[in-house]
């Protein structure tokens, strides 16, 4: 019996060696699945949901200027701390009024002070794309970009002014988009 | 003053002859390297290499500029002559062990009547180019490399000795040219029809006379980092792959000599029937390295010692038996 | 010319090798596997004693990742914190984020919605068979296949596209939040994710005759590494390695958490007690967590996909919570401590890797160093969760 079985098995496991060959051999018949990157990228449904750096939203009706509030909640909620709001208290001019400056007005106008966002300061070093910022924001001015081919030579690079991005994105599409405009009128 | 005429004709055939071999052993380097990548890719499913070249063809010669490039560092408190003999130690008898091969009816470079002896000799030098490199290295993966290279020597050179014997029983020639010539031009008429044990037997054992997975145990990559070779940069390492390559070659043409009738073809028999069966064979030997895993150390010596042996020893006296019966 | 004599090296070593007492017997060898070896799967550091080739001693040296992962949370608020965890295990991050969520949860008493719990349940399977293929390939590839672990590469990387759709990221998810889910599911994620249950078993099936049939295979796993239940009592292993020596003790089964209760499924294990053992139970448990994901999204309810009122930035009353979670390396334990404020009095991760890597030295001995190297693989340690 243990003879007869031995034989078995050194059978099997010399037919396991050839099935081995086998599903290499078709394997090695298959098309090949690499994407080969620098000619070929990726499908774009399969960056479906991807999450690149954030970017600002800009208003519905002014592509130039983003939803943001500064309420600095992204920035205090950020784990790594790698976002930082530049803003600047401007007084704001009310042109409706009389010109004649009163002593009411004055007061009035020292009050009236309107913050503006000078810069949204993004250090993609240290971000690790958890989206918490992006959850927490509460004018959804934050999404996240499709930016998937970031590669640089120093860190710096990766030290982004996001509003100054959104305003050169918007100038792009929108000299995209006057031409069409012209041509049409 | 020597005149031409004087210079021996044995001589310039011998200089003209270990030109050629150089030449093929440089070009098959390369054909090898590239084929082993592509085939290894391809059963991935990855092209392999691709950049260098339509397909990746020049990858070979890159990687080549490469190695001769790299600095050679021997490392602190290595003995710096049995270092660097060692690759070319490991290097140089592979150039002899292509003299005797019958590439064609009269591409042959010595013929000798010993020829397969002269082949099994010089190829066991490698042995001590590997043993002397893993020990002359500092390094104690090095040093578990040679030693396991030197157990496995001991255990895969007998069966590997044996399986030739009733070969040169049935052809009664060492010659490789004659054991040639005693096989057909079809392939019933092969030595591998009256002799399939031997020829596997001689197959597995060529696996791990070269170091190739499964019985890469001297370098085993996971087990002992790169084994043997863990230390040498440059040229020194690219003589060790070298060197592989080329057993790998002495290896499969033995086979084809002694089990699939050499040169010969049902058509035209010449050099080319002898190249494409021998790189058939490599293919084998590429397409078994990507598709298991590595036996353990003593599982081989078992194999060989406990299976092989035996099973050859028999495979020898039935032969004996029957030549001297018919 | 180099000087070669021995007293010219700095042969003194650093700490543990000094301390590292030889046995008296001469003919030993010390040898240092790691932090820089193939088969340590990053940066584990074994020193070895060894006769020949077999291991006489062994003691693994921990602290080459160490990032403080325990500290990093007592300084950043409960909601802060959430990004770390897919960064202490990179392989079954869904766990170490559930394990944390819900020990929150807890404290807090958040009731989670039921649909939110199947998306953990579904999304957490997806990430352990994710987990098991990525093992699976690194394990062959330890012992000497170099071909396993593109087959598993390309079947990882469906579910990493599937995963990525719905979570964002690819490996290291950050995607659990307190009281759900950080997005909803839709019909394409289930669409994808019942064409991978259909993709993935005859895959499976291929992985066997390829590699679990293979004789080579067989013999470097069978009787190899063979773990006493005593040992594993001693060191509180848990996850497949326990499994594999014939105790079925799966969190998901003993302490149901989220709906796993309500899932019919199986918790493999084998008495072989060898690395065999532990390989049949990975390989069965990627079927099973393939039967669990096809039953959840046939009883996925509608619903909230987060709750509504979940605090966005919590603050848990005062309290101690610890909670368990069956992660692909075994039992994931998050214990928490807080005082009531925003950030977390202290966290103690309890983590798998760690309680089945201490048993490696009793299990190593007198074993080859190609067995070792098999044992090694068949724990499936993931070196950043053993440090944290």
């Amino acid at each position: 019996m243990s003879n007869y079985s031995k034989s078995q098995s050194i059978r099997e496991g010399i037919w396991s060696l050839i099935v081995g060959l086998k599903i290499t051999a078709k394997n090695f018949l298959k098309p090949t699945i690499t994407v080969h990157y620098p000619r070929e990228t990726v499908p774009t449904d399969k960056l479906e949901g991807y999450r690149g750096h954030i970017e600002l939203v800009p208003k519905p009706k002014d592509p130039f200027t983003p939803k943001c509030i500064m309420c600095n909640l992204c920035a205090t909620v950020c784990p790594s701390g790698c976002i930082k709001l530049v803003t600047v208290k401007e007084p704001i001019e009310e042109k409706s009024k009389s010109g004649t400056n009163t002593q009411e007005d004055k007061k009035t106008a020292k009050k009236k002070f309107k913050k503006k966002l000078v810069a949204f300061e993004l250090n993609y070093n240290y971000c690790s794309l958890c989206g918490l910022c992006v959850q927490n924001c509460s004018v959804k001015s934050l999404r996240f970009s499709k930016d998937i081919y970031l590669a640089g030579y120093s860190k710096e690079e990766f030290e982004y002014d996001l509003l100054a991005r959104l305003r050169a994105k918007a100038k792009v599409k929108s000299a995209k988009e006057l031409p069409q405009k012209n041509s049409e009128g | 003053m020597i005149s031409l005429a004087q210079i021996p004709i044995p001589l310039i055939k011998i200089v003209v002859g270990l030109l050629g071999i150089l030449i093929f052993i440089g070009l098959n380097g390369l054909a090898c390297v590239y084929l082993e990548r592509k085939v290894a890719g391809h059963i991935q499913r990855r092209p392999g290499p691709f950049e260098v070249g339509p397909h990746g063809i020049l990858q070979p010669i890159a990687d080549a500029v490469k190695l001769v490039a790299k600095q050679m560092i021997t490392p602190k408190g290595a003995d710096p002559i049995l270092y660097w003999s060692a690759p070319i130690i490991s290097f140089a008898p592979a150039i002899v062990c292509f003299l005797p091969l019958p590439f064609g009816p009269s591409l042959q470079n010595i013929s000798i009547n010993i020829g397969l002896i002269m082949v099994l000799a010089f190829s066991s030098l490698n042995v001590l180019a590997l043993c002397l490199g893993g020990w002359s290295s500092q390094n104690k993966w090095s040093l578990l490399g040679a030693a396991r290279d030197i157990a496995q020597s001991v255990a895969y050179e007998i069966p590997l000795l044996l399986s030739m014997l009733p070969i040169v029983l049935l052809t009664g020639s060492l010659n490789l040219a004659d054991i040639t010539a005693y096989q057909g031009a079809w392939p019933w008429q092969w030595l591998v029809v009256k002799q399939p044990l031997a020829f596997i037997i001689f197959f597995v054992c060529i696996f791990a006379e070269t170091n190739r997975a499964p019985f890469d145990l001297p370098e085993a990559e996971s087990e002992l980092t790169a084994g043997f070779h863990t230390e040498y940069a440059g040229m020194g390492f690219g003589l060790f792959f070298l060197a592989e390559y080329s057993y790998m070659v002495v290896g499969c043409a033995l086979a084809t000599i002694l089990f699939l009738g050499g040169y010969q073809g049902p058509v035209a028999p010449g050099w080319w029937w002898f190249l494409i069966k021998v790189y058939g064979l490599l293919m084998v030997m590429i397409w078994v390295r990507w598709s298991f895993p590595r036996v353990r150390f003593d599982q081989l010596l078992n194999l060989t010692w406990k299976w092989f042996t035996p099973l050859i020893l028999i495979n020898i006296l039935i032969t004996a038996l029957v030549v001297k019966l018919i | 010319m180099l000087d070669t004599t021995l007293d010219s090296l700095d042969l003194r070593g650093d700490f543990y090798t000094r301390n590292f007492q030889p046995h008296p017997s001469e003919n030993r060898l010390i040898l240092n596997m790691g932090p820089q070896h193939p088969s340590t799967h990053g940066v584990l550091r074994v020193i070895l004693e060894i006769d020949g080739e077999y291991i006489v001693r062994a003691e693994p040296v921990l602290g080459y990742i160490h990032r403080m992962h325990e500290r990093m949370a007592e300084v950043k608020r409960y909601e802060q914190y959430l990004p770390n965890l897919g960064r202490i295990d990179y392989l079954h991050a869904l766990a170490w984020n559930w394990a944390y969520v819900g020990a929150v949860e807890r404290l807090m008493g958040l009731e989670v919605p039921k649909r939110a719990e199947y998306i953990r349940v579904i999304t957490c399977e997806l990430n352990r068979i994710s987990s098991h293929l990525l093992w699976w390939g690194a394990y062959l590839l330890d012992l000497g296949a170099f071909t396993p672990i593109m087959y598993a590469f390309a079947d990882r990387e469906i579910i990493m596209d599937i995963l990525q759709r719905i979570t964002g990221s690819r490996l290291t998810y950050c995607y659990y939040r307190f009281g759900g889910v950080s997005q909803d599911i839709d019909d394409k994620f289930i669409e994808q994710t019942k064409e991978l249950c259909k993709y993935l078993r005859p895959r499976l099936k291929m992985y066997k005759d390829f590699v679990t049939d293979n004789i080579i295979f067989r013999k470097r796993v069978e009787g190899i590494g063979i773990i006493e239940t005593e040992i594993l009592r001693k060191y509180g292993a848990t996850g497949p390695v326990l499994r594999g020596s014939g105790i079925a003790y799966d969190v998901r089964k003993t302490k149901p958490y989220s709906v796993y209760s309500e899932i019919e499924f199986d918790v493999p294990s084998y008495e072989l007690e060898d690395a065999f053992g532990r390989y049949l139970v990975r390989m069965q448990e990627m079927e099973e967590s393939l039967k669990i994901i096809e039953q959840c999204l046939e009883q996925l309810p509608a619903g909230d996909f987060i709750l509504p009122k979940a605090p966005k930035r919590p603050k848990p009353p005062a309290g101690e919570v610890y909670f368990t979670v069956e992660g692909a390396r075994g039992e994931i334990g998050v214990h928490l401590l807080s005082d009531g404020s925003a950030y977390p009095y202290r966290l103690k991760l309890r983590s798998p890797s760690f309680s089945n890597l201490s048993l490696f030295p009793e299990v190593v001995k007198g074993t080859l160093l190609a067995d070792a190297v098999s044992i090694l693989g068949s724990l499936d340690l993931v070196i950043p969760e053993i440090d944290r």
